[in-house]
């Protein structure tokens, strides 16, 4: 462990040329550090240069601008083969001409390591994905998950430094995915190598990670853990793209401290918030509110903060209730748990009925306008 | 009736292979049936077939005569016999050649920018549109005494003030060989490149992320998968250069004699179907020996399919 960081990007910028022969920056300016032994995500939406920045970290593409380093070592031009990470391809990438055994035997035979210890190797990274016994198959007559299992084998039997996932839970249906997501994060924990893990999933990223990076456009929007990116987002991009938020215009009041009194101009009325980047008196701001951090009551509240609305629209949906409102001409939504179990129509909602919210300081952020 | 045929797929499955049966079996078994029968039978005097069963002709083909110039009862000339491992041997260095030659150029193709990938093949597909004769022509062209190379060889020769002969080329069997690997080229790079086409590049990628450089990733990845391709061509180049006589009596002249050319002497000249017959027998088992045992070294190459 000669470094703090198993990867590092310093200020990394890779253009490419558009069919259209335009350059784009796929991955703009992007500097971030993963810490050994790190669960990291790069979270966003196709085309925000997750993909990018890991195929950099691999070696398939060279960064245009910056540097990347790997346990402290700057990588330069280095090609795939001479770099201490692997990689665990979107479509596996599995060799059909060989067995199980022979695809994660490849990159030991790669090493020059001997023959016996190969065997015994392959033989433990088998029993690590639990598919021992299906050494002599080919890859074609194993199932989806199998052969993502194969797939990481194939890439942990080396023991790199950093392991890099490419979206590898893809192409698995739902069942299989939240399986395969615990048991990443376990064997991770197991064997203690720092996974990098692209993905645009973000409940994928909140579950397995230790930090996640939310990327959109080719840059780094926040970094931070799950708890901190969806508590505190400090852009209304971030706040929008985790979870479901109200977005309410409003203009900053005053500030103290993190603290911010906003006044909502469709409502008329202030609302107090927690600052979560830098925002003066006066500016132009959006107000985030997550709809299940909101209560919904029959009278009204004695916090401050407390509107009347008028149910539109409510879903039933087992765990939650969807209800939509209307206050005062603005479309709210707010997620109420069904914490009773009845089949009493009034404990739901109904359209038209009246409703109070209550709306409390510290569930509510104040972001810039973007 | 209709209505049955509709509901039965075997039936319809028939049907369709009928007239590809009809032509099989009126076009090819039949005439190869004929050609077993004749190969046993003797010539007359005047080229006629004498239908009988005897194995002279091919007692003739292994090199046995009873038409000795010494006068003995029986003389061994092992004439027939080069000529077929002459012919074996020019189907085996053609089918080397061309495979070394063909993959660097169906692998720079399949790895070319798709819309690229068009383009190089129409041009490999270009000498296809001449005849296939004007094509060999062409090679003697150039390669005869006062032909194009020789010229311009010539031409630096006087730059250099180098005395000059012109270099004997044409009927010789480096001719024949340059000519068939000529001919045969294109056989071989479209089946090569659709089998490397298949391959998708993560393959690649994965294999240089495990450690593999290029030599490595060529050896171990690459080439076994598209040894279908190459198994394909081999077969659409080795089978008809065994059998090829336009290249070698063009380019060979009287020098170099395949079997090819020596059934078409056969039926032509020497005006004895039943040699021919024989000889035409002979060539047919010795291709289907190598390809059986080609085929069941490295298969048809269909089991293996790139992801």
């Amino acid at each position: 462990m000669a470094s703090e960081f198993a990867v590092e990007l310093r200020e990394v910028v890779k253009k490419f040329i558009t069919p259209e022969g335009n350059e784009l920056a796929a991955v703009d300016n992007v500097t971030m550090q993963i810490k050994q032994g790190e669960f990291f995500s790069m979270l966003g939406s196709s085309g925000c240069g997750k993909t990018t920045s890991l195929r950099m970290i691999a070696g398939f593409e060279w960064p245009t601008e910056g540097e990347v380093f790997i346990d402290g070592e700057p990588q330069g031009h280095k090609p795939p083969f001479l770099r201490p990470v692997n990689t665990v391809f979107q479509n596996y990438a599995l060799f059909q001409h060989m067995t199980v055994a022979e695809n994660i035997a490849f990159g030991l035979e790669m090493e020059k390591v001997e023959k016996k210890e190969i065997e015994r190797r392959v033989g433990e990274a088998l029993d690590m994905v639990k598919l021992s016994g299906m050494g002599r198959r080919k890859p074609k007559q194993l199932s989806g998950g199998q052969q993502q299992r194969i797939a990481l084998a194939r890439a942990l039997v080396k023991r790199p430094k950093v392991l890099l996932l490419d979206e590898p839970l893809g192409a698995l249906d739902l069942k299989l995915r939240k399986e395969m997501q615990l048991e990443l994060k376990s064997l991770q924990q197991e064997v203690g190598i720092t996974f990098i893990y692209v993905t645009h999933d973000q409940e994928e990223a909140l579950t397995m990670s230790d930090r996640i990076a939310v990327m959109s456009l080719g840059k780094v929007r926040q970094m931070g853990t799950a708890v901190e990116i969806y508590e505190r987002p400090t852009s209304r991009f971030v706040a929008d793209f985790i979870g479901e938020s109200n977005f309410l215009d409003g203009k900053v009041k005053s500030i103290k401290g993190d603290q911010a009194v906003v006044k909502i101009e469709a409502w008329g009325e202030d609302l107090a918030g927690i600052v979560t980047s830098k925002v003066k008196v006066g500016d132009d701001v959006s107000v985030s509110i997550r709809p299940e951090k909101v209560r919904l009551t029959d009278k009204q509240g004695i916090k401050e903060n407390s509107l009347e609305g008028t149910v539109m629209t409510s879903t039933y949906i087992g765990s939650d209730t969807h209800v939509y409102l209307d206050i005062r001409g603005l479309k709210f939504k707010v997620w109420e748990q069904n914490r009773i179990s009845t089949l009493d129509p009034r404990a739901y909602y109904t359209n038209g009925q009246k409703v109070w919210v209550a709306i409390l300081p510290e569930n509510t952020l104040v972001l810039p306008r973007e | 009736m209709l209505k049955r045929l509709r509901e039965n797929k075997s039936a319809q499955g028939t049907l369709l292979v009928v007239p590809t049966l009809i032509f099989m079996v009126g076009l090819l078994i039949i005439p190869l049936l004929l050609t077993l029968v004749i190969s046993f039978g003797q010539r007359s005097s005047d080229g006629n077939v004498i239908y009988s069963f005897s194995f002279a002709n091919y007692i003739r083909l292994i090199g046995y005569s009873t038409d000795c110039a010494s006068g003995a009862k029986i003389c061994f000339d092992p004439l027939y016999a080069q000529i077929m491992w002459r012919s074996l041997a020019l189907g085996f260095n053609t089918t080397a050649l061309v495979i070394i030659l063909a993959y660097p150029l169906a692998y720079f193709i399949a790895r070319a920018h798709p819309k690229r990938r068009n383009t190089y093949l129409f041009l490999v597909l270009i000498p296809l549109w001449t005849n296939f004769v004007i094509r060999v022509y062409a090679w003697m062209m150039l390669l005869r005494q006062e032909g194009v190379i020789n010229n311009i060889l010539e031409f630096f020769a006087g730059l250099l003030h180098i005395p000059f002969t012109p270099l004997n080329m044409l009927y010789t069997p480096g001719a024949v060989l340059v000519g068939m690997v000529y001919e045969f080229l294109p056989f071989m790079i479209l089946p090569i490149y659709t089998s490397l086409e298949k391959i998708d590049n993560s393959l690649y990628e994965a294999a240089a992320d495990l450690g593999a450089n290029s030599i490595r990733t060529l050896l171990r990845i690459t080439l076994p998968l598209s040894m279908p391709g190459i198994v394909a061509g081999t077969i659409l180049v080795f089978i008809p250069v065994m059998g090829t006589f336009i290249v070698s009596d063009i380019l060979g002249g009287r020098q170099v004699v395949l079997v090819g050319n020596l059934i078409q002497r056969q039926f032509l000249d020497a005006r004895d179907p039943t040699f021919g017959s024989a000889a035409s027998l002979v060539l047919m088992v010795l291709t289907l020996i190598v390809t059986y045992f080609y085929t069941r070294k490295f298969g048809f190459g269909e089991e293996i399919v790139a992801a």
